[in-house]
């Protein structure tokens, strides 16, 4: 933690009597403020990518050229009409003046109320649900741009919501596919020895003594172009996980030299059982808590991961949206400077990243017996 | 001294072995190569084409021919041409490792000068207000994507005009500059850069240099000196920077590789012409030569980079020899 609580009070030293070390570690987490601001907003995070379809006014590849980078309209949103009379939430309608600089006027004879539950484009929740019905929208011809318009006209903010599907959950994905990979090596390493330890090791040291990036790009080179995006997401996170089990197992590995030195191991080995059946069963699972905060810390590199790839153009490819390819438009000085906006997927990497960080610190202390009192 | 730099540099050879050999597995299992986007061109005649693949050996799909085949005249030093710019490799790299040196090189003095000051104000402060500021700006710095973080400057720049929003220096004027000239105008450049990659190494050190100055202080003979009635300053900036600051250095040489991780994100998004951007063109090309010389000389920068940092924690702290 870096020093956002203070001293321990007196009332929180004396140890209660018959707490699990599991009630322990949840008292410790829901005290650490910072910690469940990070759960709070990663919950948001992760809902509203999966209500993406309801919460966006339109789909992710609905353009409208005539509409190119049009601006934000937020804070375009009126409460009071020409009258000066208040009505329900509207927006004026803006026609282009100019298509080469993307300007636009706003026509105050033209008012537009924002309504709920609308009907627009067709989209599915966890390909189960299918509905067309939209949380909120505007009537044609206008359209509701909230956080602006990118080239195509396409909305900034439904984009970002259908683009959170995918850069989010490819946290998740690759964090599970690596710690598996990640408790199997190093189980195995450590408790066999020998010679799949010390192949096992040498990969890792290899793996991390190169410059990550470098090693995903030339990965990336074998998978050649022209996949669908489904194809890309199952490839990133093989990619990333392929380079993220290394630290994990690394660690793991030097946690399971020591365990299988156990009591527990020896009777468990007394008894029959097999080797992986004692790695699985009776010594992985003392990890647990060093797993679970290693995790955490590093869904970001996943996170960040498909960003890069798919900013440099190698990832996941347009029309479908993620936060990495949105930020690729914005690769430019003079969009920059005329269209900001266009940097706002920018600040929900940002958050999401920031937020997994608060929560991963956070589970860290509560995890640490030292805390722990 | 002699012998330890020698098996220290003897040490990187299988690395380079490695490395390379995965690189040129990976490029030959890739499907395609770098002659599929001129057999597009009809100007191009055939022959060329198949005297451009018996020369490469491109027609050969077996890893460790084609492996073999890069590595001896390799390590008689000839690490051929590029293929997309017919030119010897090296004098491609030269230039483009000189740049990213310059980049990483001074990220890494700004983060330095940044952190150690501020992980020992935050120690000194600890639990007060200037510690929680700086542990904030720390997890800013952690969290911030360089991708983002390099637009943010770039929107910056283009906004302002205070800082040119890309390239290395000014292409019109550059040849009728005096060399005073070209100088600055190459600082004025690597300034946004070197800010945006320093910082996320700050945040490591920063946190780093926290806890080992808190380890520090607490640590008999700062009682001591605080016993003989040495003042505040002195007792941390004479007695207790010096044994904080040795556990950094070796976190110097571990951070390499995320340094130049970060560096291919930052030259791409400032135009800047260094070793990142050219790897990813030559790779989106299948320009073999170049990404395998561009491999190489990238592990060389690493192994070189953690033998400094072994040799500077000799340098200042006495308790470590290098035999």
């Amino acid at each position: 933690m870096i020093a956002l609580s203070g001293k321990p009070k007196a009332s929180e030293l004396v140890r209660p009597i018959g707490r699990t070390p599991r009630q322990l570690f949840w008292r410790s987490l829901r005290r650490n403020r910072t910690a469940m601001v990070g759960l709070y907003v990663l919950a948001l995070l992760y809902a509203s990518a999966l209500f993406a379809g309801f919460l966006a006014p339109y789909s992710y590849e609905n353009a409208v050229t005539e509409r190119s980078f049009h601006p934000p309209m937020l804070t375009a949103i009126r409460l009071l009409d020409e009258q000066g009379r208040l009505s329900r939430p509207f927006v004026y309608g803006t026609t282009q003046t100019d298509p080469q600089l993307a300007t636009y006027q706003v026509d105050k004879s033209r008012m537009y109320p924002i309504r709920y539950f609308v009907r627009g484009d067709s989209y599915h929740i966890l390909w189960i649900v299918k509905s067309n019905i939209h949380l909120f929208g505007v009537d044609a011809p206008a359209r509701i741009f909230l956080l602006g318009a990118d080239k195509f006209g396409q909305d900034e903010l439904s984009r970002i919501l259908y683009g959170g599907q995918i850069s989010l959950s490819i946290g998740i994905v690759g964090i599970i596919i690596s710690t598996i990979i990640g408790l199997l090596v190093g189980g195995a390493a450590g408790y066999f020895g020998g010679a799949v330890d010390f192949i096992s090791m040498r990969s890792v040291e290899v793996l991390l003594a190169l410059p990550g990036i470098y090693f995903i790009l030339i990965l990336r080179q074998l998978f050649g172009s022209g996949l669908s995006s489904t194809q890309m997401y199952i490839i990133i996170v093989i990619i990333l996980a392929f380079i993220g089990w290394a630290t994990e197992a690394r660690v793991i590995r030097g946690m399971v030299l020591s365990l299988k030195e156990n009591d527990y191991v020896v009777a468990a080995r007394a008894l029959g059982f097999t080797h992986w059946r004692i790695i699985i069963r009776h010594i992985l699972p003392n990890t647990l808590s060093f797993v679970i905060v290693t995790a955490t810390l590093s869904v970001p590199f996943y996170i960040l991961g498909e960003v890069a790839l798919s900013f440099l153009g190698v990832g996941i490819q347009e029309p479908e949206a993620s936060w990495g390819n949105m930020l690729t438009a914005a690769q430019n000085a003079r969009i920059l400077r005329d269209f900001p906006w266009m940097l706002i997927p920018g600040v929900f990497i940002f958050v999401a990243v920031m937020a997994w960080n608060f929560l991963g610190d956070g589970l860290r202390d509560a995890a640490d017996p030292r805390t722990l009192s | 001294m002699r012998t330890f730099l020698i098996r220290r540099l003897l040490a990187a050879i299988p690395l380079i072995i490695v490395v390379s050999f995965i690189t040129k597995a990976l490029l030959v299992m890739s499907p395609g190569n770098y002659l599929d986007n001129l057999r597009l061109n009809p100007t191009i005649s055939r022959d060329y084409l198949a005297a451009m693949e018996r020369l490469y050996h491109l027609d050969s799909n077996n890893i460790f021919e084609r492996y073999w085949y890069w590595l001896w005249p390799a390590l008689q030093g000839d690490f051929g041409y590029s293929f997309t710019k017919t030119m010897p490799v090296w004098t491609l790299i030269g230039e483009r490792v000189l740049n990213t040196l310059l980049l990483t090189g001074s990220a890494m003095a700004f983060s330095w000068t940044l952190a150690i000051p501020l992980g020992t104000l935050a120690a000194v402060y600890r639990n007060r207000w200037p510690d929680k500021l700086i542990g904030l700006l720390s997890f800013f710095g952690l969290s911030i994507p360089s991708v983002f973080f390099s637009l943010l400057m770039v929107l910056f720049a283009a906004k302002t005009g205070l800082f040119p929003p890309g390239g290395i220096h000014n292409q019109a004027l550059w040849t009728s500059m005096t060399a005073w000239e070209k100088l600055t105008d190459t600082l004025w450049h690597l300034a946004l850069p070197m800010i945006v990659l320093g910082t996320l190494g700050m945040a490591q050190y920063v946190r780093q240099m926290r806890s080992e100055m808190i380890e520090t202080l607490s640590q008999d003979y700062i009682r001591t000196a605080r016993a003989k009635g040495l003042s505040q300053v002195r007792v941390v900036c004479k007695h207790a920077l010096g044994n904080a600051i040795n556990p950094l250095v070796t976190l110097f040489g571990l951070s390499l590789a995320t340094l130049l991780s970060g560096a291919l994100l930052t030259e791409f998004v400032f135009g800047w012409p260094g070793l990142g951007t050219l790897i990813f063109d030559a790779l989106s090309a299948k320009d073999e030569p170049l990404v395998m010389a561009s491999v190489v000389m990238l592990v060389l920068m690493l192994v070189v980079g953690s033998l400094i940092a072994d040799l500077l924690l000799a340098a200042i702290d006495p308790r470590i020899r290098v035999e």
